[in-house]
């Protein structure tokens, strides 16, 4: 049974309900820092452990906060683990750290975040909520990095550029030039450009979704197509 | 969200949208004439590589969204589109640069909202504003007209550098290339020349341009060939709104304007603002009035909304010609209206039959 709900959260978090896919939450961070993969991954790596920090804590102390203050309490954990991330990505990560600048700190103001803290870990165990936060973040983090290749690729011709500002000097091999004397397509890198991806990107999930459904139909009886997919809902 | 079109009842014109696509495109035929004579070939190669990209675009879009291709393809939208882009761009861009505008425009502005009469942008000039913030560099490359240049190029050579970026031995790109009026003009204002030095450096004494200039046909600011083509382009739309396929607010309320505003400026400060005539017959501002900003399908509906929408437009021109970032503005007015065409469907509607105003 535990089993099962686990599959059920990891489901949700990477597919059937992904913050930036089917929420829309998030866009900031998402549309602002996704012109290079590096940048996706830093962002990813730094929303997935927020994410996950502030589920395990927020479900800790969810029966000693009055439901009152529960909304402050929450931003101030969040805060909290946010300024430690961000000190340690200034540490180890510097140049990574210059380039994502204001987007670090604004991770606390992420609704994907609190949105999962007052939504899910309240409400729930600790390990339940672990495993949200991280498929959330996961799944979260996917997307920036696809949604990064995707508009680095067009963009530069590149993918995994400046791959030492993440891994070193060890990780310059991962640069890949796609195309060489690439005259670049700017619109790829300016802001329309992950407008754009971003839409296709949703609707990519929305096809392959009434397609899997339609085969469901196919295979099941008529009657199992309840399981229709979930409005995204709008938020900032 | 429903869009808001004019109260019924409506009247019923005995013809359709392909005889309309047509007429325009008819009514184009003035202005690439001139493109051509001054331009050289460059502009109807890269029409035909719009319109056959353009239909294959609509052709694959309609296929995967299961519509009926050939009623749609022949209605002749996405040719006028492709022609339209093809206007807007250096007679010398690479066949590329043709290729992805026309597909952003046909794919991205148009299909992706749902096909003819549903997109909120003028498809040609989001794939043309496209192009020129991604490539700024191929998309202000333009020649200078034939007259005025060094050496020119055939068709088979235009067409060989189109496609292949092959020039015949000893002409090298840079040679062919030169700023358009409106852009040299703005960067000599910005470095901070006078109208009139600006003229006596481009080649024509001062006090010359400035008795010509009352009557640009004769060129202006080195810019000949440009008011030909304006004048190519007025004629049609004359011949348009004479056959009734257009009405005549749109055009002469932007137009207006851009006159209105542009004579201010002059007046108050005849050696910073170009004169009147000069933004009239530059850049795309007689094809934009005529052609583009009259599409239907995305300008305001009522009369008064039109005059209103194209009076928007001309300002919207001048104010990004004068202190914006581009030489030229018709695409980003004509875009900003777009936007704002169904607001004044909101608050313009026109009177219910028999309704007392």
């Amino acid at each position: 049974m535990a089993n099962s709900n686990y599959n059920e959260l990891t489901h949700n978090g990477l597919w059937k309900n992904n913050v930036a896919l089917v929420q829309v939450l998030g866009l900031c961070p998402l549309l602002a820092i996704t012109t290079t993969t590096i940048n996706g991954i830093g962002l990813g790596i730094a929303t997935t452990l927020t994410l996950v920090l502030s589920n395990i804590t927020v479900s800790l102390i969810r029966h000693s906060v009055r439901p009152e203050i529960r909304i402050p309490v929450f931003v101030l954990i969040i805060a909290s683990f946010v300024t430690a991330i961000e000190l340690a990505m200034n540490a180890y990560f510097h140049d990574l750290y210059k380039i994502l600048g204001i987007f670090i700190p604004l991770i606390v103001t992420n609704c994907a975040i609190l949105g999962r803290a007052e939504a899910f870990a309240s409400k729930n165990a600790v390990v339940p909520s672990f495993i949200d936060g991280l498929m959330m973040g996961v799944g979260f983090s996917a997307i920036l990095i696809l949604l990064g290749a995707i508009r680095e690729a067009l963009g530069m011709g590149t993918l995994f550029a400046q791959a030492h500002l993440m891994f070193g000097e060890a990780g310059e091999w991962m640069t890949v030039t796609l195309i060489d004397d690439y005259n670049g397509f700017l619109l790829a890198i300016l802001p329309p450009g992950a407008f754009i991806g971003l839409g296709l990107l949703i609707a990519l999930k929305n096809v392959i979704d009434q397609r899997v459904q339609k085969k469901a139909a196919q295979v099941a009886s008529p009657t199992a197509t309840e399981d229709a997919i979930p409005a995204p809902s709008m938020a900032k | 969200m429903p869009f808001n079109a004019p109260t019924s009842p409506h009247q019923l014109a005995p013809t359709s949208i392909t005889r309309v696509m047509m007429l325009v495109i008819l009514a184009l035929i003035p202005g690439i004439a001139a493109y051509v004579w001054f331009f050289g070939w460059g502009v109807v190669v890269n029409i035909c590589i719009a319109v056959v990209t353009a239909l294959s675009c609509e052709a694959l879009i309609l296929k995967l969204r299961q519509r009926p291709v050939l009623p749609f393809l022949s209605d002749g939208s996405a040719v006028l589109t492709a022609v339209l882009i093809a206007l807007t761009l250096p007679p010398l861009s690479p066949w590329w640069i043709t290729v992805i505008g026309v597909a952003f425009a046909i794919i991205i502005a148009k299909q992706l909202y749902g096909g003819l009469g549903y997109n909120p942008f003028n498809p040609a000039m989001v794939g043309y504003v496209m192009l020129l913030i991604s490539f700024p560099r191929e998309m202000t490359s333009w020649i200078p007209p034939n007259e005025l240049a060094d050496s020119s190029l055939g068709f088979i050579d235009t067409a060989m550098f189109i496609l292949f970026s092959t020039l015949p031995d000893g002409i090298s790109f840079d040679a062919l290339t030169e700023a358009t009026p409106l852009d040299s003009l703005k960067t000599h204002l910005a470095l901070g020349n006078t109208v009139d030095e600006v003229r006596a450096q481009l080649g024509l004494d001062a006090e010359a341009s400035r008795v010509l200039s009352v009557i640009p046909i004769f060129g202006a600011i080195g810019g000949k060939g440009w008011e030909w083509i304006g004048g190519g382009f007025l004629l049609g739309g004359l011949w348009l709104i004479y056959t009734k396929v257009i009405s005549w607010h749109i055009p002469v309320a932007m137009l207006g304007s851009l006159l209105a505003i542009s004579a201010l400026f002059y007046l108050i400060d005849p050696a910073h603002f170009a004169t009147p005539m000069f933004h009239l017959f530059s850049g795309a501002a007689m094809l934009g009035a005529f052609f583009i900003a009259t599409d239907p399908v995305t300008a305001a509906s009522s009369n008064r909304g039109k005059i209103i929408y194209g009076c928007g437009i001309g300002l919207f021109t001048y104010i990004i010609r004068t202190w914006g970032g581009y030489p030229d503005a018709v695409a980003f007015a004509v875009l900003l209206m777009n936007m704002c065409a169904p607001l004044i469907d909101h608050y313009f509607k026109s009177s219910v039959f028999g309704h007392k105003k």
